[in-house]
């Protein structure tokens, strides 16, 4: 029952995140691209103000999986880098604390186009 | 009536399937994030491999060409979560295969993610900088 309860929030914020993204897609020109420099961006600057904690203690993956929960990962790592290194922590804790993410979409990638062939349909 | 509502009718329509796809990605990510705090491990860990785990879907389905099919209809709901940015990377490294594994999969894999990691990094670096002169 607790278990419903928190894919439920998962869902339910997850999914307003999206419903947001889609209005800003719809009802401004705004590219992919820049939408997803926003939404990280959006998570460093609400992380920093201690606005997404809050979200994240509540929603789980619904606060952690959409972009901004990539910026809050930047914020958090940052904030624990420079508590532990001082000024080496401003260029190492972002990096250090998204590490597995972005490395795992570079190999995932390098491999799914060694494997596959542009236009294969399943 | 209904052609006077349609424009207002589309975006309520892109909006739900976007809230219920993106929704949707973001519940089977909870549903791993849970399965790994049930099995010991901690907040960090579980959080990464929930995105190592996703990343690995989008990258497997973009690789069958579905990612790209249902993002067509899901909009953002594709495109916000940590599934979006993988198939930002995954897609142009497949498509650009025949510029070549230099300038076409390592180049254009960035084209995207890079303006992605460029400026989360410098909003990190920044924030960083506040805390480390004022904190």
């Amino acid at each position: 029952m607790e278990l419903l309860l928190t894919l439920g929030k998962a869902f339910f914020v997850g999914g307003l995140f999206c419903a947001v993204g889609q209005v800003l897609i719809d009802k401004t020109k705004l590219t992919p691209a820049r939408i997803l420099v926003g939404y990280v961006v959006a998570g460093v600057l609400l992380s920093a103000l201690g606005l997404y904690q809050p979200i994240v203690d509540f929603a789980g993956a619904g606060a952690t999986v959409p972009l901004t929960g990539f910026g809050h990962l930047l914020a958090t790592g940052v904030q624990k880098a420079v508590t532990e290194k001082g000024f080496l922590g401003v260029l190492t804790g972002g990096l250090t604390a998204s590490a597995a993410g972005i490395t795992a979409a570079m190999i995932f990638g390098l491999l799914v186009a060694l494997i596959f062939n542009p236009g294969d349909k399943s | 009536m209904s052609q006077k509502a349609a424009p207002n009718s589309k975006l309520w329509r892109n909006m739900l399937l976007a809230f219920l796809v993106g929704g949707l990605i973001c519940t089977i990510g909870q549903g791993v994030m849970s399965w790994m705090q049930a099995l010991g491990l901690s907040r960090e860990d579980g959080g990464a491999i929930t995105s190592i785990s996703l990343i690995f879907l989008s990258a497997l389905l973009t690789g069958f060409n579905c990612y790209d099919n249902i993002a067509k209809h899901a909009g953002a709901g594709t495109l916000v979560p940590i599934t979006g940015f993988a198939n930002a990377m995954v897609s142009p490294a497949l498509e650009f295969k025949r510029e070549g594994f230099i300038l076409g999969v390592g180049a254009k894999m960035f084209s995207i993610a890079g303006p992605v990691i460029l400026y989360g990094s410098a909003a990190s670096v920044v924030y960083g900088l506040i805390l480390a002169i004022f904190g």
